[in-house]
């Protein structure tokens, strides 16, 4: 490795982080967003980078100041945190690329710095979760980004943000105090925070009790940022009335940070030191996927708005996730990691098409959009390519993850057939609902003048296309996330006695 | 051109013929129909272009990518997809000089998005015809759903919208919840869902899980309509009739049929699944759907969804060939998806051209109308005779292998089925054929007019004429399907 492969983990955090207070600075809005889009599409090339180094077989581990692991900082990067990298920094670079009419929209051209401010911390506080290797690093990056998101959430013009978002703070809050009170019963147990030190310290404790006590208050907080099923009430407000481009961003990376999180903890810490805690695990977190799957796809059935029903689309999609998880098995584990990647890219293009259709329509319900589909064609066959993916079309990225979740729940014989069931029934309904918006827009009785409405801005569809294009085509090739999806799957499970 | 450049060229061809046609457009309505027949032409050219190579048999062969680990994109001619991407390439080049006439003639809008989907439609077709493994063929499977959609929804109207959606709902439904599972439980049973002829089952699968699976193949495999699933195909029928005629009565049902036959021939393996008892209930339900879709027949008022009911019946007459599980029927099965495309086609081409010249749909307006359309009516008689499966139309030899086939195994329900859809082919087609060519005197027409226009004339007499040769040269049909079950056994 050169020195400067060598930094580049810090380097993931510290560009957007020390970006931030730059961009605040300069004060022409159009100066703050490139300068904005830069240090985004900066890190993203780190990620790529270091996914490409990381499929050559390295591993990233960077000590801060120098300092040995278990005493100093220490950030790594393998297959897992490199997948999750990719996801983050692409979606805000994506964001920011196509935010432009959304955010001029929605914010005035003096409040703008502030805003593109507020992105980048949230950009590396996101980035810095995955980097980190102790715990409480994690925690320190994980309110950064939560502190950010409130923020640009609550930053639009629409005032039901900030009720929604008021809820997402409470939550979120409890959510990181919960992690908090967890990791600080293992620090009083075992006298470090350094993950993997934390594994091999846990063996040494006699009294297992506070241990497990702390494994329920980890996954808790964990999977109420995560929106898990039934904790997932602050997610579908706080996505609608974000402006476009922040729900673009936090829809296609902000749940996955935490899934990430509380998959790595658990599998990492808990699974090889607690006794039968792989079972307490499935046993959790199958049933709650289910739910997940079913309820939020039926409650997106009968949604009107377009961006509320994607939100529930969301909360479904991340029961998929959980689902491979509980499966506790090498195919369950890689096909929920590589719908981390899958479901972002689609979800993704999904609010960058919403995101075109807002630019021309007066609203974002079913009504509003009737007919648009004759006046904006290319948006609306980007909204229908991507739904594809999100049904789960062959050739497409939601197909590969559809494969890979059914392999695996045929594994499991018997109850395996019943999860075929769901995975199956689920798909139908992402079918409809999809189909709901395809039919308003292709065939919906205006009501009002279409007349004016034209194509989006040439560089949002260009944004969106790009994004569908990469559905079909990690639809057709999908060896990069596949492979570093299996390999993470593997490492979680090396962790397993 | 080696056999694997040629079905690429066959894959690429209508895509690229989709791009013209967007492009030809521009410059006018002759452009672009300019451009839809050579792409046709070409198409059939290729696909025409791999049958030596196959008769000395070569199995032509391409490796495009590998999507997951032991799951490829690849595609390989054997006989059985041979026949079919000839049958839907040649009858587009027909269909498309119908479409023109028809599309005209009735003034249909959006013409272009019609044309650049019917060639998406087909290189859907292609690709499933020539697909090598299961994943390939479900793929293209999906795309020829999805790109018939648009068709089908052509009009836009609320009527329309809401058959299309039946469509698409009862299509994606089957694929997604049956034929996805099926698929990727025979990959993990086998380890491959490579085509193989002999099948990949045997000795992997045992006692009643085969006949599941075969359940999950069958009903899964939405476009074969074998009953409960069929309600799809008369809800297509909202579609402009040349979509009808062609992906309704061939291109998409015999792309489900073909699927069912594929997977029986060379996933199951036909020696395997006759000693599998519990494969056999697919003969009763191919023989309900056939009774009871022509039963459904004889009680429609509308031209078209007659024939939709028909199409179904029919095509349950292929299901039922192929699970005989007999050489003789496999081959009845093959000769009855050609003999049944040209009869239909036909049939529909009659249906579209009537409602071109005087905008009628239902049966009892069809009063003496062969003295205005006589070549229209005498093509539709000619189909007609053919689903009755009279001497000397390609029908008949279709049923002789049906039923040698089903002798050969002693399946006596397959015998009464066929002897009494007979029958009721008989009562509903015949009427209507009287009906037509009765000259009361004192039954003044309802308006004036003539035939159809020329293109659709021409159309229907090509697929009349085709209907009626392939009763006396159907020779290399039979020799190219002989393989099919050398390959087999």
């Amino acid at each position: 490795m050169t020195s400067l492969a060598h930094h580049l983990p810090a380097l993931q955090v510290i560009v957007p982080m020390l970006s931030a207070p730059l961009v605040m600075l300069l004060k022409p809005s159009g100066l703050a967003r490139a300068a904005a889009t830069v240090a985004s599409l900066f890190a993203f090339s780190i990620a790529i980078a270091m996914t490409i180094g990381v499929l050559d077989g390295n591993t990233y581990t960077y000590r801060m100041g120098s300092w040995p692991a278990p005493y100093g900082i220490e950030l790594s990067v393998d297959h897992f945190s490199a997948l999750l990298l990719l996801i983050i920094t692409g979606a805000s670079s994506f964001a920011l690329l196509a935010g432009r009419r959304s955010v001029d929209a929605d914010i005035d051209a003096s409040r703008q710095p502030l805003f593109y401010t507020a992105w980048l911390l949230a950009l590396a506080g996101l980035s810095g979760v995955p980097v980190a290797a102790d715990a409480f690093n994690i925690f320190v990056f994980m309110e950064i980004s939560s502190l950010a998101s409130y923020v640009i959430i609550a930053g639009g013009s629409d005032r039901r943000a900030l009720p929604a978002v008021f809820k997402y703070l409470i939550m979120g809050t409890i959510g990181a105090t919960f992690y908090l009170i967890g990791i600080g019963l293992i620090y009083l147990m075992t006298g470090t925070l350094n993950l993997a030190d934390m594994e091999l310290r846990i063996h040494e404790v006699a009294d297992q009790k506070p241990i497990l006590v702390a494994a329920g208050f980890i996954t808790i907080g964990l999977a109420l940022k995560a929106a898990v099923f039934p904790l997932h009430v602050w997610l579908p407000n706080s996505y609608t009335y974000a402006p476009h481009a922040v729900t673009v961003f936090l829809a296609a990376c902000a749940t996955k940070v935490s899934l990430y999180l509380l998959l790595r903890f658990d599998f990492f810490v808990f699974q090889g030191n607690l006794a039968g805690h792989d079972v307490q695990f499935a046993y959790f977190l199958m049933p709650l996927a289910v739910l997940a799957i079913l309820i939020a796809s039926g409650v997106a059935l009968f949604e009107q708005n377009v961006k509320r029903l994607l939100a529930y689309s969301s909360v479904a999609q991340i029961g998929y996730i959980m689902l491979g998880a509980s499966f506790v098995t090498v195919a369950g584990l890689t096909a929920s990691t590589v719908h981390f990647f899958n479901h972002a890219l689609a979800k993704g293009a999904l609010f960058l098409a919403v995101g075109c259709l807002a630019t021309q329509c007066t609203g974002l319900r079913l009504s509003d959009l009737g007919g648009v589909a004759k006046r904006m064609p290319w948006t609306a066959a980007a909204f229908v390519a991507a739904g594809f993916s999100l049904i789960g079309i062959p050739g497409t990225t939601g197909f590969i993850s559809k494969w890979y979740l059914i392999t695996a729940a045929l594994e499991q014989g018997s109850l395996g057939v019943a999860l075929v069931a769901v995975l199956v029934i689920s798909s139908l309904m992402a079918l409809v609902y999809i189909w709901r918006v395809v039919e308003a827009i292709y065939f919906g009785e205006p009501t009002t003048d279409l007349s004016a409405v034209r194509e989006a801005p040439l560089a949002m569809l260009a944004v969106t296309w790009t994004a569908v294009l990469a559905n079909l085509y990690f639809g057709l090739v999908p060896e990069v996330p596949v492979t570093l999806a299996s390999a993470a799957a593997e490492t979680l499970l090396e962790h397993l006695p | 051109m080696s056999g694997s450049d040629l079905i690429l060229l066959s894959l690429v061809l209508p895509l690229v013929g989709a791009v013209g046609i967007a492009a030809a457009s521009r410059i006018g309505a002759n452009a672009r129909e300019t451009v839809t027949l050579a792409t046709a032409g070409a198409l059939a050219w290729t696909v025409w272009k791999l049958v030596p190579e196959l008769i000395q048999g070569g199995r032509p062969s391409l490796f495009l990518a590998e999507v997951l680990p032991g799951i490829d994109i690849a595609f390989s001619v054997e006989p059985l997809g041979m026949l079919f991407a000839a049958l839907a390439s040649s009858l587009w080049i027909v269909n498309s000089i119908y479409s023109i006439g028809y599309m005209r003639g009735n003034k249909e809008a959006n013409q272009t998005r019609f044309y650049i989907f019917f060639a998406i439609a087909l290189a859907a077709a292609i690709g499933i015809a020539f697909a090598d493994n299961l994943f390939t063929l479900f793929l293209f499977y999906e795309i020829l759903t999805l790109s018939t959609y648009p068709l089908v929804a052509h009009k836009g109207d609320a009527k329309t919208v809401r058959s299309a959606r039946v469509y698409l709902g009862v299509l994606l439904t089957t694929s997604i919840g049956l034929l996805l599972p099926a698929i990727i439980w025979t990959y993990l049973v086998a380890g491959t869902g490579t085509f193989t002829p002999g099948g990949i089952l045997e000795g992997k699968l045992t006692g009643p899980a085969v006949g599941l699976l075969l359940g999950l193949f069958v009903f899964g495999v939405g476009k074969a309509a074998v009953m409960p699933v069929h309600r799809w195909l008369p809800a297509a029928m909202v579609a402009p009739t040349p979509v009808s005629a062609l992906l309704h009565a061939v291109a998409v049902v015999k792309a489900g049929v073909f699927t069912v036959t594929k997977v029986i021939v060379y996933i199951f393996g036909i020696d395997f699944l006759f000693a599998e008892p519990s494969s056999s209930w697919l003969v009763y339900v191919a023989a309900f759907t056939i009774i009871a879709a022509s039963v459904v027949a004889l009680r429609q008022q509308n031209l078209k969804r007659l024939l939709a009911y028909s199409t179904v019946a029919q095509l349950s007459y292929v299901v039922m060939a192929t699970a005989i599980l007999k050489p003789l029927a496999e081959v009845g099965a093959a000769v009855h998806m050609v003999a049944h495309a040209f009869g239909k086609i036909t049939l529909f081409f009659a249906a579209g051209a009537i409602y071109t010249a005087t905008k009628k749909t239902e049966l009892h307006q069809l009063r003496g109308i062969g003295r205005r359309m006589p070549w229209t009516m005498t093509a539709f008689t000619i189909g007609a005779l053919s689903m009755i499966g009279v001497p000397p139309t390609g029908g008949f030899v279709s049923k002789w292998y049906i039923l040698a086939g089903a002798f050969e195994a002693n399946n006596y329900v397959a015998i009464a089925t066929i002897i009494v859809s007979t029958a009721l082919n008989a009562a509903y087609f015949l009427p209507i054929i009287f009906m037509a060519w009765s000259f009361e005197k004192n039954a003044p027409p309802a308006n004036e007019h003539g035939e159809a226009p020329f293109a659709v004339v021409l159309a229907l007499m090509i697929t009349a004429a085709l209907t009626l040769m392939f009763f006396f040269f159907n020779g290399p049909v039979l020799e190219l399907e002989g393989q099919l079950v050398k390959a087999g056994s």
